[in-house]
């Protein structure tokens, strides 16, 4: 018990201090030239400077563009319209349109007037060179940028939040229960009664788990019902396809559950010790801080979290409407886990000593 | 006529790290008897009833249970044994029925065959008023009485009982042993453990575990004349001081 008492929560500092930062870094930009000339190049150049974004894509169409952000690939699109150096040049006014994804509505702000900024010292440096060619002096503004926030519009963060919290607590209250009900037969001694009986290892682990499945879809239903009622929350894509995926996820919480049990011999260390993987795992799941913001190992870690899947596909099939095949990454991870966790949990259950 | 033995224990032995909890025991109970397994608080009795029943892989030596090897064949066992612990184990928080049903469903029973076992043991045990009841709410002599009829829904060929009659009173107690001769009666092999000397001399044999040993093997009566005392608890007492 004291290596858990101190070793645990030390971890914690050392992971989550790095890892849960409210910083927007690594912004998955991407652009759409229609204008393809050496001020338009120049632009874009402005941003690959930039240590803020990572230019992941250029696309030639909006439709490839917007497919990309319906995948989750890009959180920006810049498009630069067709005679922009032209306009810039004989108007001296043009616009910008920019599209970001504000599904987490405080990054997509932020990251707006990371945008406004590129563009706007961009601006001075085209004026001043206008003003060269021109001779004219002082010429206000030149360039607008037009952000449009799609899948929030009006960035409104219950919209964000309340999927990723309703995931937070279907998890919680799924892991404490799976992992404390098989300690508590440990303790109270029933558990040595089952395992004199003939019963298989899978029969007791099925029915062990599956009350705690059940109550995983209860809780996840009045989650959805009070999102819609108490605070407006869409539903865009199909209701189905997140019962289906929680469904399998529920299988990752349980399995670990079981397996955290296995190893633990009182409620307490089950308790502490499932606690422990919860605060990290909503910590480094991206629902309060994104993750492209982290350190790269501390990205990488968040792979092994079953919770950050479980956010995106919630986030996604709520908000944006991704179809099976969108979310079809995240279920194949969250499908590999749970079988691995099983087997761990499976392997792990001795009835014989 | 000579009697089959149903288990067979050699050199059985267990420790755990360097400690020999069981150190090289061998006996044999026979068909129907009651064997009465002795011992002070730490000589073993526990773990070597645990590798007995199937939940406790030897370190050395073998023992069969019921025609199985206890190392390669556990599970062959569970089937053929009941098991009645020191721990109260059924489930407090069913009722006496459903706790019938359920320990009934895990050794494989129809639903038909449970339901006339489930109204034989409520019957006989007289608990028809409470068997809705929550068995948590029932008092610890009825709870046990329970618990050894639910270890014999399956008719196993031996019953496993690790201190059955703990911290219950003297008529319980007798009550609790009328059910083991009656059921020992019917041929099924009871291996008892216990603290209770008095109830050592109710046994057909007993064995006397002292340190991980076994240091006396035979019948109550026998084993008075071989330490020249009146009663198991001089027996035991004899022993244990040596």
């Amino acid at each position: 018990m004291l290596p858990i008492i101190f070793v645990l929560p030390l971890l914690q500092l050392v992971i989550l201090s790095n890892a849960a930062t409210f910083e927007v870094k690594n912004i998955k930009f991407s652009y759409l030239d229609n204008d393809r000339t050496s001020f338009s190049r120049a632009l874009i150049d402005k941003f690959e400077a930039s240590e803020y974004f990572n230019v992941l894509a250029h696309f030639n169409s909006e439709k490839e563009a917007s497919a990309a952000m319906l995948k989750g690939n890009i959180d920006v699109i810049l498009e630069i319209p067709q005679y922009f150096e032209r306009d810039l040049l004989k108007e001296k006014k043009t616009n910008l349109s920019v599209t970001i994804n504000a599904i987490d509505g405080a990054a997509a702000g932020v990251e707006n007037v990371y945008i406004n900024q590129i563009v706007q010292s961009f601006n001075k440096n085209a004026t001043s060179e206008l003003a060269m060619i021109n001779g004219v002096t002082a010429i206000p503004k030149t360039i607008d940028s037009i952000p449009s926030f799609w899948y929030n519009e009006t960035l409104n963060y219950k919209t964000y939040m309340v999927p990723g919290i309703l995931v937070l607590l279907v998890t919680m209250i799924t892991l404490f229960l799976s992992g404390m009900n098989i300690v508590r037969e440990k303790e109270i001694g029933t558990l040595e009664q089952i395992n004199v009986t003939p019963i298989k290892k899978y029969q007791f682990i099925i029915g062990k788990l599956f009350p705690f499945w059940i109550i995983g879809f209860g809780l996840l239903t009045i989650g959805l019902i009070l999102g819609k009622v108490i605070f407006d929350v869409p539903m865009v894509g199909s209701i189905l396809l997140i019962y289906f995926y929680t469904g399998i996820f529920l299988l990752v919480i349980l399995g670990m559950g079981f397996f955290i049990s296995n190893f633990t011999e009182t409620q307490q260390q089950a308790m502490f010790i499932a606690w422990f993987f919860v605060v990290i795992f909503i910590l480094m799941s991206g629902l309060f801080t994104p993750i492209e913001s982290m350190p790269m190992w501390a990205q990488q870690l968040t792979e092994l979290n079953p919770i950050k899947y479980f956010v995106e596909v919630m986030r996604m099939v709520m908000l944006k409407g991704s179809s099976l095949s969108d979310i079809l990454p995240q279920l194949l991870k969250t499908l590999a886990y749970a079988i691995v966790m099983n087997g761990l949990a499976v392997w792990s259950y001795r009835k014989t000593s | 006529m000579k009697k089959e033995n149903v288990i067979e224990a050699t050199n059985l032995t267990k420790t755990f790290g360097e400690f020999t909890a069981v150190n090289k025991i061998t006996f044999e109970v026979k068909k129907g008897e009651i064997f009465g397994f002795l011992g002070a608080n730490g000589a073993g009795k526990t773990t070597a009833m645990k590798m007995l029943i199937g939940i406790s892989i030897p370190s050395e030596g073998q023992a069969t249970v019921a025609g199985y090897d206890v190392s390669t064949r556990p599970e062959d066992i569970k089937k053929s044994i009941g098991y009645m612990s020191q721990k109260f184990a059924l489930y407090d928080d069913l009722t006496v029925k459903e706790n019938i049903t359920f320990f009934g469903g895990i050794y494989g029973l129809k639903r038909s065959q449970i339901r006339i076992k489930s109204e034989e043991l409520i019957n006989n045990l007289g608990l028809q008023e409470v068997s809705n009841d929550l068995v948590g709410s029932l008092p610890l002599g009825w709870k046990q009485k329970i618990s050894f009829s639910v270890a014999l829904l399956h008719d196993p060929k031996i019953i496993f009982l690790d201190e059955p009659t703990g911290g219950v009173d003297p008529i319980t107690r007798r009550q609790f042993w009328e059910m083991i001769y009656e059921t020992a009666h019917k041929g099924t092999t009871v291996f008892v453990t216990t603290h209770y000397m008095d109830e050592a001399e109710y046994c057909d044999r007993v064995s006397i575990m002292v340190n991980g040993k076994i240091e006396a093997l035979d019948t109550p009566k026998k084993l008075k004349e071989q330490f020249k005392v009146d009663s198991m608890n001089d027996v035991f007492l004899k022993l244990a001081r040596e």
